[in-house]
């Protein structure tokens, strides 16, 4: 068609706006964000707002600021106590999963060694099953060693991180020059020296990469804490919110002297949320990076 | 590009530095992917004394009057959850990346990407409040319906779409990203070569992007498929939140759960995880093997 007016390659984007898409596009975006929104204003309303406003009203700083008494005096300040639990779990199995991770991804993409590719496969699969999978068996297990109600029954878990390590293989598999490490090795350095000197300072994005992802998943892990930690001292916030649900009247008409309001559940998710909320604000570019990565080498 | 792995361009230092780099993580392989497997087989097989069992754990968990509804349950869910996923995020991968304005396209996906912050109990908070009439944004639509109590929405028959509907909320954002990004990689020119041959939008998107989209559709449903089957939290809270009109015992992982802290039949509960293992690792397994999404090397 060689009359056809438009350029080649921008074409797709020259056409005039599909109204139906328009509309799909929208509708999707209330379906996505209202919900988020609805959220937000919650925790500024008291419950009789919640029930008679209009949804997506805003409230008041003094419901907030009594939500917010109500919500820090449950328990003693438990929310806090499950957000610093969450906090001490997630961080240092992060801490765990880097020191673990990044050496044994390096060696997987730069170096020989026996068992290499059984390694490799096995870390495949395990990173393809959902972590959901060996939680009542962690728990026999970790009953069987006398573990269970310690934190490191779940730090330790957490803290065994395949999709980590295949993340890794792929960053140093593609993005680390060999020559580098041959030259190393001719110069006399050691194994050791080379991956201190040559590739952990090249290896700051995936370290970031896979800091993000592991925190992300540790934050908002529920199954896991929720079978192994028996008392709500040492609950983490994801497990904390059901425990607030629990003594929601309108959710649980037998609940007893311990109410919580609606609005405090909402600004009780609301901070369970935040620390993810940051990170995803931050680090989007990342974290679809990886998901992609997920899927490809290089 | 594809990474020069072959086994001789690894760098080999004399020694056994390697195994070095490596031990941390073999143990935690060991001790949080192997050792629990065993067990589970191991408590699987034997009864209440420790004396092995053939398969009655396999037959009590199987005649227990849960479990066919629970695996009714999560493959219902399966399917309508997989259904809504690869016909939404491919029809809205599809459709942002068709659209004329840039910067509307990079806030929408951010947007839809948004969700994915409330993953596990949070995603389940918020939606015990959008399925109450009495709070809900769409309340309105809700009683429209027909359903006027939190109760009512959640009546056991909605609850395959419902759970459907909050993982879709959460997750799809992310994999809408992923298939923007795949149809970014298909070559303009292509299209273009497609358009002047006469295709509209509607040729190139079903004869064109869709066939190059099928392996990030297949990752897309392979993982969400294995995910799906482990159903846990969103279920638990429901029923937790509705007084038992959702079940206690819905999903599989529930039902294992509650055989191993209610009915304390340790067994019958490992029986089920032994299951769930199975079918993880084998889907988990062809995929590395069928696919290669994963050569190694």
């Amino acid at each position: 068609m060689p009359t056809d007016p438009r350029r080649p390659g921008r074409a797709v984007r020259r056409r005039p706006p599909n109204p139906l898409r328009a509309l799909v596009l929208a509708v999707f975006l209330l379906f996505f964000v209202v919900p988020v929104l609805w959220l937000l204003l919650a925790a500024t309303k008291t419950d009789e707002q919640l029930v008679h406003g209009d949804p997506l009203s805003a409230g008041s700083w003094s419901a907030l600021r009594h939500n917010w008494d109500a919500l820090t005096s449950y328990q003693d300040d438990a929310i806090f106590q499950w957000l610093g639990n969450s906090a001490l779990y997630s961080f240092v199995a992060l801490a765990i999963t880097l020191c673990v991770t990044i050496p044994a991804g390096y060696a997987l993409a730069m170096t020989e060694f026996r068992g290499r590719r059984t390694l490799l496969v096995a870390t495949l699969v395990v990173m393809l099953m959902p972590n959901a999978t060996l939680v009542v068996p962690l728990f026999l297990e970790v009953d069987a060693v006398h573990l269970v109600g310690s934190m490191w029954s779940i730090i330790l878990p957490y803290s065994f991180y395949p999709f980590g390590v295949y993340l890794t293989y792929i960053y140093f598999s593609t993005a680390m020059p060999r020559e580098l490490l041959a030259a190393a090795k001719l110069d006399g350095c050691s194994e050791f020296g080379a991956f201190r000197r040559i590739a952990l300072p090249l290896a700051a994005p995936v370290v970031a990469l896979v800091g993000f992802f592991s925190f992300v998943a540790n934050w908002t892990n529920y199954f896991l804490p929720y079978v192994l930690l028996p008392e709500s001292g040492q609950f983490p916030v994801q497990v904390g919110l059901g425990t607030l649900l629990n003594n929601v009247p309108q959710f649980n008409p037998t609940v007893g002297s311990l109410e919580v309001q609606r609005p405090e559940l909402a600004l009780a998710t609301l901070l369970a949320i935040t620390p993810v909320l940051v990170v995803f604000l931050f680090s989007q570019r990342f974290l679809v990076a990886g998901m992609l990565a997920g899927a490809t080498k290089g | 590009m594809g990474a020069p792995s072959h086994g001789a361009s690894r760098i080999a230092w004399p020694g056994r530095a390697g195994h070095g780099f490596v031990a941390p993580y073999v143990v935690l392989l060991i001790a949080f992917g192997v050792v629990p497997t065993v067990y589970a087989i191991y408590f699987a097989f034997t009864d209440a004394s420790e004396r092995f069992a053939g398969l009655s754990n396999f037959t009590t968990a199987a005649a227990d009057f849960r479990f066919l509804p629970a695996i009714g349950h999560v493959a219902l869910y399966l399917l309508v959850w997989l259904v809504f996923l690869v016909v939404l995020v491919v029809g809205l991968a599809l459709s942002l990346h068709g659209l004329t304005v840039r910067a509307a396209d990079r806030a929408l996906r951010f947007l839809y990407y948004l969700p994915g912050a409330l993953a596990g109990a949070a995603s389940a908070m918020v939606w015990l409040f959008m399925l109450d009439p009495a709070v809900s944004p769409v309340g309105f639509l809700l009683r429209a319906l027909g359903y006027d109590t939190f109760g009512q929405v959640i009546a056991p028959g909605h609850l395959p779409i419902l759970l459907a509907v909050i993982a879709f909320w959460t997750g799809a954002g992310g994999w809408i990203v992923v298939m923007y990004g795949a149809l970014n990689n298909i070559s303009p020119d292509v299209l273009e070569a497609a358009r002047i041959d006469g295709a509209g939008p509607w040729q190139v998107a079903w004869r064109i992007q869709l066939p190059l989209l099928r392996k990030w559709i297949v990752y897309m449903v392979i993982l969400s498929f294995a995910a799906g089957t482990q159903l846990f939290v969103e279920p638990q809270l429901l029923s937790q939140a509705s007084n038992g009109v959702a079940g206690r015992d819905y999903s599989l992982n529930q039902l294992s759960y509650d055989f191993a802290f209610q009915n304390d039949n340790v067994g019958s509960a490992a029986a089920i995880s032994v299951e769930l293992l199975v079918v993880g690792l084998v889907v988990a397994g062809l995929f590395v093997a069928r696919s290669g999404f994963f050569d190694a090397d």
